[in-house]
């Protein structure tokens, strides 16, 4: 079953680390992901922009009002996700405590996928875009 | 990461709201500093045993108030508070408490914290210091290394400018929409100041250049409390966009290395996708001014893949834009870089002589017009702009820089000397 492990923590602290915290985090959490990558279980996976970044469409009215920010305030931030591959609930929830041993505070929301497209993004393509659109 | 460095970045996260709501509490800036500091050696001892609460700046504002309360009554002799157990033990006052904070108040507490270190009479290096001090919760002595004085002069320096908010008003009521932008303008002001402080020391020592990463957290801070104001979106990008280049700017040897001469490859991308984001966001307000302004010029030599991609026509017109929002001879002095691009160094020389009175003591003026004279041939005039330079020159890195341009005077002098024999 795929799980989605949205990654919730408080974007004041995160956006606070120095290169040299950041940096030790993100090798501690690529030990995490080493095997998940060798057993073929890693999906996709994403670190967010900050919310400031953020904008929100709202769907409620007609038509649909743009806003500054995220969808919701809240205490902690969704910085980004993991699709994983996982056996079960209790398989998903190893995985999640793994990743919190490499990367505390925060919280994970594990979250089963109910539908799944693996994309059609080229190889190479980087968060400035696909390599094609990037050349002048 | 330890638990350490964990309970310490959740503690400097939280200070802002939390001291701008003791503060709105006791309404003594000493007193709510004080409480604040409290609630943080509290939480070194408790959370690492029990675990940081669910709600860190509402357990520290909780935590914070009733330490400042006890101590008063202790002052006045009177009944101490219960003791430290059962304050710890937060769990079912947290969440209302959290509710509270969550509505109207902690935006204009965190603004108003801001707010009151622009007093209009305190200079800019004690707003900066004052800044560095309440709201980001730096020690005077690492603000003392960042200023490059000793740590008895600064403390006086604070102290002083606490002193002078003391006595002025402090307005504590809710802030109507058209004072609550003017207090917008004058912190956003104030957090370009701390970013320019430490951007134009450039990467000689660590303190400095601390300052700028401190100065994107505050505006990012501000941002997110009010999401919809695009000069504070063109702030923060305009201050994204030039600190992406820091690894770039100086050599090894601490010498500036110019925009053109830069390894790009050396710029910080992450900063440049999120100034960039921020700028696509702002432009839909169609609301523009001056960061905005600057932070479109900074994104037109970002979006450069190498020097010769610079639109220069446009970073023309934006600085003719700028220049009707904010006259100024130093924003007429950057315009002519772009103009020399553009029209070549005489142009943009005729376009900088008037400026020479209004900007007789600024070194940036005569390093251009060195540099313009330079490109000319015309080398005795610019050995004399850059002699005057090099007298006006803050930093050593600056000074160098401009021998580095007399050096190279020299020998094109002794080369063509040489070719005449």
């Amino acid at each position: 079953m795929l799980y989605a492990f949205l990654c919730y923590n408080d974007e004041d602290a995160v956006f606070s680390w120095t290169k040299e915290q950041d940096d030790a985090v993100m090798a501690k959490l690529s030990m995490v992901h080493a095997p998940l990558q060798k057993a073929g279980r890693f999906g996709p996976t994403a670190r967010l922009m900050p919310t400031t970044a953020a904008t929100t469409l709202r769907k409620n009215s007609d038509p649909p009002l743009v806003l500054d920010g995220p969808f919701a305030e809240t205490k902690e931030q969704l910085l980004g996700f993991y699709v994983i591959d996982c056996e079960n609930l209790e398989a998903a929830l190893d995985v999640a405590r793994d990743l919190a041993r490499a990367n505390p505070g925060g919280s994970y929301e594990i979250r089963p996928l109910r539908f799944f497209m693996p994309g059609t993004l080229p190889e190479g393509t980087t968060v400035a875009g696909a390599p094609e659109a990037a050349a002048p | 990461m330890t638990d350490l460095a964990w309970i310490d970045g959740a503690l400097t996260a939280a200070r802002p709201q939390a001291v701008g709501a003791l503060l709105r509490y006791f309404r003594d800036l000493d007193l709510a500093e004080e409480a604040f500091q409290d609630a943080c050696l509290r939480a070194l001892k408790t959370w690492p045993q029990q675990g940081p609460p669910r709600d860190a700046t509402a357990w520290l504002i909780m935590v914070g108030r009733n330490a400042a309360i006890d101590q008063t009554r202790r002052r006045s002799r009177q009944t101490a508070l219960p003791d430290e157990d059962q304050l710890s033990d937060l769990d079912d006052v947290e969440a209302p408490m959290a509710e509270r904070l969550d509505t109207a108040h902690y935006r204009d507490d965190v603004l108003r914290l801001l707010f009151i270190c622009c007093h209009p009479d305190l200079p800019a290096t004690q707003q900066i210091a004052l800044a560095l001090r309440i709201v980001s919760g730096l020690s005077v002595p690492q603000i003392a290394r960042a200023f490059l004085v000793s740590e008895a002069a600064m403390e006086q320096r604070i102290t002083r400018a606490k002193g002078r908010i003391a006595k002025a008003d402090v307005p504590f009521e809710a802030p109507g929409p058209v004072e609550r932008s003017e207090r917008l303008a004058a912190v956003a002001a104030m957090i370009y100041l701390v970013f320019n402080e430490g951007y134009s020391a450039g990467a000689v020592d660590d303190e400095r250049a601390a300052l700028p990463i401190e100065a994107i957290r505050l505006a990012r801070l501000l941002l997110r409390l009010f999401p919809a104001e695009p000069e504070i979106m063109g702030l923060l990008a305009l201050m994204l966009l030039h600190h992406s280049r820091a690894a770039a700017r100086f050599d090894p040897e601490g010498q500036i290395i110019l925009m053109d001469d830069q390894d790009r490859r050396l710029w910080n991308r992450d900063m440049i996708g999120e100034g960039l984001a921020l700028i696509d966001k702002a432009i839909r307000h169609r609301r523009r001014g001056p960061y905005q302004v600057k932070a479109a010029i900074a994104a037109l030599h970002a979006r450069a893949v190498t020097p010769d991609d610079v639109d220069w026509p446009q970073i023309d017109a934006l600085y003719q834009a700028l220049e009707v929002m904010e006259p100024s001879p130093i924003v007429t002095l950057n315009r002519a870089v772009a103009v020399s691009k553009t029209r070549g160094p005489e142009a943009a020389l005729t376009m900088i002589a008037p400026l020479e009175g209004p900007l007789s003591g600024y070194f940036n003026y005569f390093g251009a017009k060195g540099a313009l004279l330079k490109q000319l041939g015309r080398a005795a005039e610019a050995r004399a702009a850059f002699d005057q330079a090099i007298s006006l020159a803050d930093t050593p890195a600056q000074a160098a820089h401009i021998r580095s341009h007399l050096d190279q005077l020299s020998r094109d002098a002794a080369a063509a000397a040489a070719a005449r024999k």
